[in-house]
């Protein structure tokens, strides 16, 4: 490795002291726990604001405000075009400043104007695709031909009385007795091996995110006994 | 006697401080990151069917792989992505990217850029990099029509048409495939949106808490594959012949689990031994 810069070192040295100070909410509740908690919320929200206005704010909606500004008073140019491109910026930003009427009470129904232009094309455009992504496509998946081999069969089979019987489970306008009794309990066992293979899953995230923070941490004390060495 | 003395035995193991179990979780996983050993790692048909698509395109053809991770998972996703990077760049094919999840922008343009360098990759020629917009359905959506409308200029703040890659890169139609490597349920917009509204064909690099989320979406055939968590980045650097971070972290990861699994044994012996005796008296 070569030789870092005392700027690395500094970085990294306060980078592991705050992975050392969150690992020692393990042991309990402490202030270098809660200094390191609260400099995350803080910085995260300043990154966003900082992010959201480069990538957002100027790249999307100042500039090409300004532009069809310029182009509206330059010469040879469309005024009519360039007024309806300039509405395409204003409107949307009108909307944006509306939703800040929330914080002030005798104006905070203007919010509403937003959240309902928002919702609408949320509706209009996800809730068809989520229909057909997410439902339609998923029943069409259920409804397989018994064909392959005994071993695919099977597999088949458990996915159709799986997905019937799981459904069973969450139908309650009958009895969980007798027949949808059974086909409930069957429910209930698949919902727990698929909970059971979610738990494996899990583990194995969290192992992986602490062996991510010990690999950080050793490459932190190989940057400062290099440094200490040259 | 000696029963009482042997239950007594459970039930102080039931009221154990869960702090020895995180001390002892600790050495087990760090132990073994500084030693030098090699378990097998087994390719699986959902991770094999994602190289196997990547594998057979010809040079030059254009790729994308939006990736959306922080730092709070990188771990897990950053080895996939490197992974993944590592075999576009050594088949020749062209990558565009962009991160959808704002904590992530700089790590995955720092990511691609390191890996195009192993390669001697050039920007703007083998690779280009959009950044991030916010509010992912959107932007998917609009990335469908035109990579320009959500995306004018890259991270760079470079015109997209001026970039030599992205003459004739529109939309998705363009690319051969996409590989989406998400750390959230943000992967349902690109099922949703990219594959559902436009098709393109879809592969998931995603986390482990949410890989069986995603098996539903293989089966239907909504995505062509699935890479989840350090085992399937594990199994994509087995299938490049490139071990790395993932392959040393899955030796890392037998180990824990073989630990867990024997606490859960005991746990659960303990919670039975203690019923009984309580039941007893």
């Amino acid at each position: 490795m070569e030789n870092p810069g005392i700027g690395i070192v500094l970085w990294y040295t306060l980078a592991a002291y705050l992975t050392l100070s969150i690992f020692s909410f393990l042991y309990k509740d402490n202030p270098f726990y809660r200094l390191a908690e609260h400099l995350i919320v803080g910085i995260s929200a300043g990154y966003w604001i900082a992010i959201l206005y480069h990538t957002s704010l100027k790249d999307l909606w100042l500039q090409p405000l300004a532009a069809n500004f310029m182009a509206l008073f330059a010469p040879g140019g469309s005024p009519l075009l360039e007024i309806g491109l300039i509405m395409t910026s204003i409107v949307p930003g009108l909307l944006g400043i509306m939703m800040f009427s929330r914080f002030f009470s005798t104006i905070s129904w203007l919010s509403r104007w937003p959240i309902a232009f928002y919702l609408a094309i949320t509706a209009g455009v996800a809730l068809p695709l989520y229909l057909q992504s997410f439902t339609i496509r998923q029943m069409q998946a259920c409804m397989i031909g018994l064909a392959g081999s005994p071993w695919e069969i099977f597999g088949d089979v458990i996915i159709i009385a799986g997905t019937i019987c799981g459904l069973a489970y969450f139908y309650f306008s009958l009895e969980h007795k007798g027949v949808i009794g059974g086909l409930a309990k069957f429910g209930i066992w698949i919902l727990m091996i698929g909970f059971g293979s979610t738990f494996g899953y899990t583990v194995m995230s969290r192992i992986s995110l602490l062996i991510g923070r010990f690999d950080f941490l050793i490459e932190w004390y190989e940057i400062v006994i290099n440094y200490a060495k040259s | 006697m000696a029963g009482n003395v042997e239950m007594g035995f459970w039930d102080k193991l039931m009221a154990i401080d869960r702090r020895w179990i995180y001390l002892t979780i600790g050495i087990v996983v760090f132990i073994p990151i500084l030693l030098d050993m090699t378990l097998p790692v087994y390719v699986t048909a959902e991770v094999k069917a994602v190289y196997d698509r990547i594998d057979a395109l010809p040079q030059g053809t254009v790729v994308m792989i939006p990736c959306e991770y922080d730092p709070a998972t990188m771990a897990e996703l950053r080895p996939m992505a490197h992974a993944l990077f590592r075999h576009c760049f050594a088949k020749d094919l062209k990558i565009v990217s962009c991160a959808l999840q704002i904590e992530g922008v700089t790590l995955v343009k720092d990511d691609l850029a390191l890996i195009a360098a192993e390669y001697g990759k050039t920007y703007g020629v083998d690779y280009v990099y959009f950044g991030y917009k916010p509010f992912p359905a959107i932007v998917i959506l609009n990335m469908g029509e035109n990579f320009r409308k959500p995306f004018p200029r890259d991270y760079y703040g470079t015109e997209l048409d001026s970039l030599p890659m992205m003459k004739g890169v529109v939309n998705y139609s363009s690319c051969a495939l996409l590989v989406n490597i998400n750390a959230t349920s943000g992967a349902d917009y690109w099922i949703n949106y990219a594959n559902g509204r436009y098709k393109a064909p879809l592969a998931l690099g995603v986390t482990a808490v949410s890989a069986t989320d995603y098996y539903t979406f293989l089966a239907s055939g909504q995505i062509f594959g699935l890479m989840g968590g350090l085992k399937g980045a594990a199994e994509y650097e087995k299938l490049i012949n490139h071990n790395a971070a993932a392959t040393k972290a899955m030796n890392v990861q037998s180990i824990a689990h073989s630990v867990i699994v024997v606490f859960i044994l005991i746990g659960n012996i303990a919670y039975f031994a203690s019923r009984k005796r309580k039941k007893a008296i």
